[in-house]
C-alpha cells in the first residue's frame, strides 16, 4: 500500500514541488495550505506522516503540530517541518511543540523522500 | 507537471507576494501596527527566498535573505518601522521586484542598487539590535551579498561538528575498512511523543553496517505498575561500519535531545560485560514501504516479542496498522472528497477560455433577441407559451451574462499598488516628497479595462509628481505640507467606473496654459475662453506645459494620448482644478468593453444605439424653445439655459439639411470636455444592451462612430461616439469620405 503524506505550506510554489516529488517517490500526496486547512484535512486522509512548513497565515506550523499532537489519534504521527527558518531557535520551537524532525529548504528531494523514510515505517 | 511549468507557477507567486509584501509595507507606512500586517510582510519575502532556493535564483536567494533578516527584526520588535526604515524596505520591495523580472525574463539589476541597499538593510537590522548581530554569523561581513545570503549549510544536520580523530585507535586504515562503535541509547518518553520511533531509528542504524544489538530491561517494571506512555527501554550497540561517527550520529539527528545517546569506537576488551537477555528480533518485520533494502536485518538481538505491547514505540505501531486496516476503504473515499475541498476557494483559469464563454454568451444575447423578435412578430397578443417562455429565458441570458461578466471583474489594487512606485521612484527623481493615498482598490472591472488603464494611469502619475506637486521650498513657502498628496481612488457610479486622481498641488496654472496654447497655435491670441476650456486645452494634441521637456513626464506623450487611450476604452476624462489647490482628473470607464446600455434610435431611416451612459435626459422640443443662431446653429432652450442643437442625420452625412427638430426628439448630452448638448434624432425604439462588436477589428474605423453591434432582428447597428460627434458639431467636422453613407 502506498504510504500517505500530508503536506501544509502556502506556497504553491512549494506545494507543487513537494507534490511532484512525493508522486515520482511512489507516495500518495495530500496538500493544505495553512495549519488550519491542516487540521481540517487530517481528519479525512489519515496519513502516515506530515511535512509542514512554519512561517504560513491563519495557524503557523508550531500551532499546527501542537494541534496534530492534541489530537488523540494523531499524537504519535511523525512530523516533519519544511522550513527555510535555519537558526537553532525556531528548530527547538518545532521540537518542543512536537515535531519528529526537519527538512531545511531549499529542499533536496532525496532528503526528503530519505528523512520521510527514516520516521515512517 | 514538469520544473518548468513549476517555475511558472513560482513566478506568478511572486507577483502575488511582491503586491503583498507592498501593501503590507504601506499599511506600515499609514501607522498599522498589526503583527499579522509584519508577518504577512516576513512571509511574502520568506516565500519568495525559499521558491527562489528551489529553482538556484541565486540573486534572489541573496537579496531576499537579507531583506528577510531585516523584517526578522521588525516582526520580533527589535527594529521599529517608521518612515526612515520604511522607505528603505519599500525601496527593497522594488528591488526584489525587479529581481524577480530579472529572474524571469533575463536581463540583471544594477549592482549598485541592489549592493547600497543590502548594506542599507543590514545597517537597519545591526545598528538597531547591536547583541543579536554580534551572535549572528556576520554575513555583513562579506563583499559579495550573493554568498553573505547563502543559507549556512552547517544548519543541514543541526548538529554542531564534533572534532573527532580517529588517531590511537587504529590507524586511518581502519578507518576506511570498518570502524566499531560502542552505542548506548535510551531514549526518553519525549521521543515517542514526537512521533519518533526507536524501532526505527535501530532499523535505520542497521543499514549502516553489521550490527548487534542487545535490549536493557532492568527498568521495565511490573506489568501492573507500568506506564504505557513511558519509556523503559535502553538499547546497547556495537556497530561495524564504514562509515564515520557523525554518519552514525546523524541517525540519531531528530531524537538527539530526548535520548540519552553515547557513540563511542569500541574498545578491544569492552565486550560481553552487560547482562542482556537475547532475543530474536527480526526489524523487517516493520517495513512495508518501499525503502526496505532486500538484505535481512544484520545480527540483531533485542528484547521484543515478549515486551513488545507494553513499548510505547511499539504499541503506537500496531494501533496504526489496526486502525489503518479497519478504516481502509471508508477512508480512502473521504479522502478524495476532503482533498477535493481542500483545493480552496479560487481557481486558476485561462484568460483565453474565459474570453471564449464571454464571446460565447455574446452569441447567446443576440440570437435570443433574434429569437424574442421573430416570435412577436408572430404573436401579436404576446401571451402563448413561447412567448413567456422566452421572457424568461431573456432574463436567464441576462444573468448568465453578468455572472460570466463577473469571472473578468479584477480588483483595480494590481494596478494602484504599481502606481504607488511609481509615485516613489519619480518623487525620488525630482527630489520632492509625495505620499499617495489610494482609496477603492477593491473595486471591480473587467480585466480587459484593468489592463488598459495601466499605462495611461502610469502617465497621469508622473505628470502629477513632476507638475503637479510643487518642490517641499515652494509647499512651505504657500504654507502647505511640504509632502504632498496625490490621492487615487476608484468607485462605481451607474455601471460605470470612476477613476480620480486628485493632487493637492498648484493647480493649473492658466495664464501659462493659455500663453502655450497661443504660441502653438492651438488657439486664436484673442480667444475667450473658460477656466473649464483652458483647463482642458492641456489635452490638446502637442501640448507640454514644462518649460523644459523633462526626463519624467514628457517621453513624447502628450495628456492627448492619455486622453485618446482612455476614449477608445469608450472612457471620458476630464480636469478640474482650483489655483494653489490643487488638480483632480476623473476618468470615468466603462466596467468592461463586451457589452453596453444603449438606447435605440432611429436617425434619417437607419438604427444607431447611444450608449445611454452619456445621455443625460431626453425631451421632445417644442417650436418655441427652438432659437436660431447665425446661419446654421440652432440652440435649445432648457429649463432658462440655451444648449446648442446637433442633428445627429446632418453630422453623420445621412442627410444634406437639418431636419426640423420640432419633429424629432432630443438627446441632452454631456461631453467629456463639459457643457451640453442636445442630440437630434428621428425618433426612439427603445433601450437595450448590446453586446459590442469592434468595427477597427472587422471594418476599419470610422469617425463619429465607436462600434457596431447586431440588433435582435439581426441587423448591424452602428453605435454612435458621442464625444466625437459633439466635436464635429463644434466645427471639427468629420471627413465626408468616411462617413456613415458608405456602410448604412
Amino acid at each position: 500500500m502506498k504510504k500517505k503524506v500530508l503536506t501544509v505550506d502556502d506556497s504553491r510554489t512549494i506545494r507543487n514541488m513537494l507534490l511532484v516529488t512525493l508522486n515520482n517517490a511512489g507516495f500518495e500526496t495530500i496538500q493544505a495550505e495553512d495549519g488550519v486547512e491542516g487540521l481540517e484535512v487530517l481528519e479525512g486522509c489519515d496519513p502516515d506522516v506530515i511535512v509542514t512548513d512554519i512561517n504560513m497565515p491563519r495557524l503557523d506550523g508550531f500551532g499546527f503540530i501542537e494541534g496534530v499532537r492534541r489530537n488523540e489519534k494523531y499524537r504519535a504521527i511523525p512530523i516533519l517541518v519544511l522550513t527555510t527558518e535555519s537558526d537553532a531557535e525556531k528548530k527547538n520551537r518545532a521540537r518542543q511543540a512536537g515535531a519528529t524532525g526537519w527538512i531545511v529548504k531549499p529542499f533536496d528531494p532525496a532528503k526528503l523522500i530519505d528523512a520521510i523514510e527514516r520516521v515512517t515505517a | 507537471m514538469d520544473m518548468n511549468e513549476i517555475k511558472e507557477i513560482f513566478f506568478q507567486e511572486c507577483e502575488e507576494q511582491l503586491a503583498e509584501l507592498e501593501s503590507g509595507l504601506l499599511k506600515l507606512n499609514d501607522g498599522d501596527r498589526d503583527p499579522e500586517t509584519v508577518n504577512a510582510v516576513f512571509r511574502a519575502v520568506h516565500s519568495i527566498k525559499g521558491g527562489a532556493g528551489a529553482f538556484g535564483l541565486d540573486d534572489l536567494v541573496a537579496f531576499a535573505h537579507v531583506f528577510e533578516t531585516t523584517l526578522d527584526c521588525v516582526r520580533s520588535n527589535k527594529l521599529e518601522p517608521n518612515q526612515d526604515v520604511l522607505k528603505v524596505m519599500l525601496k527593497s520591495a522594488d528591488v526584489l521586484a525587479d529581481l524577480v523580472t530579472c529572474s524571469r525574463d533575463g536581463g540583471s539589476v544594477e549592482e549598485s542598487r541592489t549592493k547600497t541597499l543590502v548594506k542599507e538593510l543590514e545597517a537597519l537590522a545591526n545598528g538597531e539590535m547591536p547583541s543579536a548581530a554580534a551572535e549572528a554569523p556576520k554575513p555583513a561581513a562579506k563583499a559579495a551579498p550573493a554568498a553573505a545570503a547563502a543559507p549556512a549549510p552547517t544548519d543541514d544536520s543541526g548538529f554542531q561538528p564534533i572534532p573527532f580523530t580517529f588517531d590511537g585507535f587504529g590507524g586511518d586504515e581502519e578507518a576506511v575498512l570498518g570502524n566499531v562503535f560502542d552505542i548506548s541509547f535510551k531514549p526518553t518518553r519525549e521521543l515517542y511523543s514526537k512521533g519518533n520511533e526507536a524501532a526505527l531509528l535501530l532499523r535505520d542504524l542497521s543499514r549502516l553496517g553489521e550490527m548487534s544489538i542487545a535490549c536493557d530491561m532492568d527498568t521495565l517494571p511490573a506489568f501492573e505498575s507500568m506506564d504505557p506512555e513511558a519509556s523503559y527501554f535502553g538499547w546497547k550497540i556495537s556497530l561495524k561500519t564504514a562509515k564515520s561517527e557523525d554518519e552514525v550520529r546523524a541517525v540519531f539527528e531528530f531524537a538527539e535531545w530526548d535520548c540519552e545517546l553515547d557513540v563511542k569506537p569500541a574498545e578491544a576488551s569492552e565486550d560481553e560485560e552487560q547482562p542482556m537477555v537475547p532475543v530474536p528480533f527480526d526489524l523487517s518485520a516493520l517495513d512495508d514501504g518501499p525503502a526496505e533494502p532486500a538484505a535481512p536485518a544484520p545480527a540483531v538481538v533485542a528484547a521484543a516479542e515478549t515486551a513488545s505491547n507494553v513499548t510505547k514505540a511499539v504499541a503506537a505501531a500496531v494501533e496504526k496498522k489496526e486502525s489503518a486496516a479497519a478504516a481502509a476503504a471508508a477512508a480512502a473515499q473521504n479522502n478524495a472528497a476532503a482533498a477535493a475541498a481542500s483545493a480552496g476557494q479560487t481557481i486558476r483559469v485561462d484568460l483565453d477560455r474565459v474570453d471564449r464563454l464571454i464571446n460565447l454568451v455574446g452569441e447567446l444575447v443576440i440570437n435570443q433577441a433574434m429569437l424574442s423578435q421573430s416570435v412577436i412578430e408572430n404573436d401579436a397578443t404576446g401571451t402563448s407559451a413561447v412567448n413567456m417562455g422566452l421572457e424568461e429565458l431573456q432574463q436567464l441570458t441576462r444573468e448568465i451574462q453578468d455572472s460570466v461578466m463577473a469571472i473578468r471583474a479584477q480588483p483595480v489594487k494590481p494596478v494602484f499598488q504599481r502606481m504607488s512606485r511609481i509615485v516613489r521612484e519619480v518623487a525620488d527623481m525630482v527630489g520632492k516628497q509625495i505620499r499617495l493615498v489610494t482609496e477603492g482598490e477593491n473595486t471591480e472591472v473587467d480585466k480587459t479595462v484593468i489592463d488598459k488603464i495601466a499605462e495611461p494611469l502610469t502617465h497621469m502619475i508622473r505628470n502629477a509628481v513632476d507638475h503637479g506637486i510643487e518642490s517641499p521650498e515652494k509647499r512651505e513657502a504657500a504654507g502647505k505640507d511640504p509632502e504632498g498628496t496625490i490621492k487615487l481612488s476608484a468607485k462605481h457610479r451607474s455601471g460605470r467606473i470612476l477613476i480620480e486622481l486628485q493632487d493637492d498641488g498648484g493647480g493649473i496654472n492658466r495664464e501659462r496654459v493659455k500663453q502655450k496654447a497661443i504660441d502653438n497655435d492651438l488657439i486664436a491670441p484673442d480667444a475667450n475662453l473658460t477656466d473649464e476650456e483652458i483647463d482642458n486645452l492641456i489635452f490638446a494634441p502637442g501640448f507640454s506645459t514644462a518649460d523644459q521637456i523633462s526626463d519624467i513626464s514628457g517621453r513624447g506623450v502628450g495628456m492627448d494620448v492619455v486622453k485618446r487611450s482612455i476614449q477608445a476604452l469608450g472612457g471620458r476624462i476630464s480636469i478640474s482644478s482650483k489655483p494653489g489647490q490643487g488638480s483632480i482628473f476623473t476618468m470615468s470607464l466603462p466596467l468592461t468593453l463586451a457589452v453596453l446600455d444603449g438606447m435605440v434610435v432611429t436617425v434619417a431611416g437607419q438604427t444607431l444605439v447611444v450608449p445611454l451612459t452619456a445621455i443625460v435626459e431626453t425631451l421632445q422640443p417644442e417650436a418655441s424653445a427652438i432659437h436660431s443662431f447665425g446661419a446654421t446653429q440652432r440652440l435649445i432652450s432648457i429649463r432658462n439655459s440655451f444648449c446648442p442643437l446637433v442633428d445627429v442625420g446632418r453630422i453623420l452625412n445621412f442627410r444634406s439639411t437639418q431636419a426640423n427638430p420640432v419633429e424629432g426628439v432630443a438627446l441632452l448630452v454631456e461631453s467629456e470636455g463639459g457643457g451640453q448638448r442636445a442630440l437630434m434624432v428621428d425618433a426612439i425604439q427603445g433601450q437595450r444592451q448590446v453586446v459590442i462588436k469592434s468595427l477597427e477589428a472587422n471594418y476599419t474605423h470610422v469617425p463619429g462612430i465607436a462600434a457596431a453591434t447586431i440588433l435582435g432582428d439581426g441587423r448591424v447597428a452602428l453605435i454612435l461616439d458621442v464625444d466625437a460627434v459633439v466635436a464635429a458639431s463644434r466645427g471639427q467636422s468629420l471627413k465626408p469620405e468616411m462617413s456613415l453613407a458608405a456602410t448604412g
